[in-house]
């Protein structure tokens, strides 16, 4: 049998979905005869590749770049996971959804105690008017709730995904997990 | 006295007095109805529609906790139907305000997340509204976050029925409904409020919270109502 295509991206979120990912520990090895990690990033690989079997995604589509990024990852990926509350529900990044991108910019790039005030250009990617769960932009096949989701539920999550089978998460997780 | 009725909640022969209603008399029987705004101790407005059940010969669905029983009736309390119209609450109440459980101070002790588990809810189908809503920190023991009120009324009974104040109220229709203190003045200027808490304890979510509770650490308490709900009628005489 040839190994599973794995790949991991990282948008609006705070890596602690990567972090109890990574925190698999020595499971990760267990698998490790029957995947292999193409894109993540943990892993020195700068374009998504194509024909990924499971992509997991941490994090809320925010900027120009996480919307182009979603996209094509949605295009190369058979099985998309939205792991974790900010690609489910947006959880906290759409905090701001209730100011305008540029109220938000020049609050925190103007701030009084800024040695160098300035508003970023060019440099960043363009924040969005809103920021949304991956869902609102496009098709998800598995949703794993959980700020972040455990450990033990992700490791369940791959397990079953990667013996073809469909993870139910009723019990294992929920939102703010 | 009230007459005794005999009647079918899914298929099992229960009785209960003409004057009680489907919510309660399932529950008598172990029957579990989901539920939000109905408590024990408070009077019944079906504001939540949570607990719709299916009575034969009515073509709509009819919110338990306002429904008398009676004589011949047959109830179902879970379907395919009821099941699908009770996610579709929950979501409609996830995506109407800004429920962020992972920054919550009720996380983990939300019966609106609770909730949501039961009828297996792993995201929110509609999409977010992300209204702006002001929080109210004016009290000086208390708070009031809007953005995870689900408008179910239990303060504003618990604090009119209970407590005799009157306090909190509903302010504008639909969409546009907001839960305020007296005429619309900050909380901690409020003349009639006693600050007995009683608002904060039966909350089923983390919108009234006590200060100083930090993500997760917001408890509640609830079970006083229901003493002194029967205590306030014996003293009554009903």
């Amino acid at each position: 049998m040839s190994k599973k295509k794995i790949a991991t991206i990282w948008m609006d979120g705070c890596s602690g979905c990567h972090m109890s990912f990574l925190d698999i520990d020595h499971r990760l090895l267990d698998l490790a005869d029957l995947i292999e990690i193409v894109h993540s990033p943990i892993v020195d690989h700068k374009d998504f590749p194509p024909d990924v079997d499971v992509t997991l995604v941490e994090g809320a589509v925010s900027s120009d770049e996480d919307y182009e990024k979603i996209l094509k990852v949605r295009a190369r990926t058979k099985i998309l996971v939205a792991m974790g509350d900010c690609a489910v529900s947006a959880n906290v990044p759409a905090m701001r959804n209730r100011f305008t991108p540029k109220a938000l910019q020049e609050a925190v790039y103007l701030a009084p105690n800024m040695a160098n005030p300035q508003l970023p250009h060019g440099t960043v990617p363009i924040l969005l008017p809103r920021v949304r769960p991956v869902h609102e932009v496009v098709k998800v096949d598995v949703f794993v709730p959980g700020c972040p989701p455990s450990n033990d539920t992700l490791f369940y999550v791959l397990s079953e995904l990667i013996h073809g089978r469909m993870p139910d998460l009723s019990d294992k997780t929920r939102f703010g997990a | 006295m009230s007459r005794v009725v005999t009647l079918k909640i899914n298929g099992q022969d229960v009785s209960g007095r003409e004057d009680e209603t489907v919510l309660q008399v399932a529950r008598e029987n172990g029957i579990e109805i989901p539920t939000l705004c109905h408590l024990e101790g408070l009077s019944n407005v079906g504001a939540c529609r949570l607990c719709l059940v299916e009575v034969k010969g009515v073509s709509r669905l009819l919110p338990a906790c306002v429904t008398r029983v009676s004589e011949g009736m047959e109830v179902t309390t879970h379907s395919e139907r009821l099941e699908r119209y009770r996610r579709m609450i929950v979501e409609l109440l996830f995506s109407e305000g800004n429920h962020v459980c992972s920054v919550c101070v009720s996380n983990g002790h939300c019966e609106l997340q609770d909730t949501a588990i039961q009828l297996r809810l792993d995201h929110i189908g509609m999409p977010y509204r992300f209204p702006v809503r002001q929080v109210d920190a004016s009290h000086s023991r208390y708070g009031l976050d809007p953005n995870r009120c689900i408008l179910c009324t239990r303060c504003v009974r618990v604090c009119d029925e209970i407590e005799g104040a009157h306090t909190w109220d509903i302010m504008g229709r639909g969409i546009n409904s907001q839960l305020i203190t007296d005429m619309h003045t900050p909380w901690g200027e409020s003349e009639t409020c006693t600050s007995c808490g009683k608002c904060v304890q039966i909350c089923p979510t983390g919108a009234l919270f006590i200060k100083g509770k930090s993500v997760a650490e917001m408890t509640k308490r609830p079970d006083f109502l229901p003493y002194l709900a029967m205590m306030r009628n014996r003293k009554n005489g009903s």
